[in-house]
């Protein structure tokens, strides 16, 4: 792995505003594509132990992404995205809020702005996410660290059970 | 209702108010002197602020001291850092996926 990629992470309390930007060592019709396809999203956007699933994906202005984030346990939480602009790889926006099962949202959601760039087989990805409320930042975080702290304690039983081997 | 701690601070006026508390502890009344606002707003913004538990009261004599509960505001950044964690799990699960593809091209 190239350590020497930006990573940076700020949020705008004030202006409920997340701002991420990142590098990849991957060239930009790549990058774009594991941001836009549904079987590469679904490869990476749930942090392990998550897995995510796409009922289906429509990557046009006014399409949507109906999906899920599957917790280790198999609970499942519905989202959708919808994409408001599209400027083939350089820029994409979308809404993005909670839903049931059967796709009945539940706002408020968040906004989102992806803009792409590449300079030397580098490619730089920034996202700006506005959440209407933080609140719901908070909803997303539970969710994963409850998640996280139960496979965590998974790991402990078992290594616990294998030392006592 | 609970208070959305990112809506009380949120507000320029009670931001202010924050960054003059942590300095040192201070009446209302002092307070409200730093602000073209009446005493009745600034306690208004305690008020959200207290039951934010963001701001702690002390009674000193007659007075009631305000001052930062800078364990609650290290609880905001805790928080943050928990989601910065959870983007960068989530990039570094993409490096991957990326460096796999390049290798299926070759």
């Amino acid at each position: 792995m190239n350590n020497s990629l930006l990573f940076d992470f700020t949020v705008d309390k004030a202006k409920k505003t997340v701002f991420i930007n990142r590098e990849f060592d991957a060239e930009l019709s790549l990058v774009w594509d594991a941001f836009t396809k549904a079987e590469l999203l679904d490869q990476w956007v749930a942090p392990k132990p998550w897995s995510s699933k796409t009922k289906y994906m429509d990557f046009k202005v006014g399409g949507k992404r109906f999906y899920a984030m599957v917790s280790p346990e198999g609970e499942e939480r519905w989202a959708i995205q919808e994409y408001t602009s599209i400027t083939p790889k350089t820029n994409f926006k979308m809404y993005n809020v909670f839903a049931d099962k059967d796709e009945n949202p539940e706002l408020p959601g968040s906004e989102w702005d992806h803009t792409f760039s590449e300079q030397n087989g580098t490619t730089k990805v920034s996202i700006t996410i506005y959440n209407e409320s933080l609140e719901r930042l908070e909803r997303i975080l539970d969710g994963f660290t409850q998640g996280m702290k139960m496979s965590l304690s998974n790991l402990e039983n078992l290594l616990a059970t294998l030392s006592k081997k | 209702m609970r208070r959305d701690i990112f809506q009380a601070i949120a507000d320029p006026t009670r931001r202010a108010i924050i960054t003059l508390i942590a300095l040192q502890a201070m009446t209302p009344n002092a307070i409200a002197e730093n602000f073209h606002t009446t005493r009745q707003s600034i306690s208004k913004h305690l008020r959200i602020l207290t039951e934010c538990e963001l701001v702690k009261q002390e009674q000193q004599g007659r007075e009631i001291y305000y001052s930062l509960e800078i364990k609650k505001m290290k609880e905001i950044d805790k928080w943050l850092e928990q989601f910065r964690k959870i983007w960068e799990t989530r990039f570094n699960q993409l490096d991957q996926v990326l460096s796999t593809i390049k290798k299926q091209k070759k």
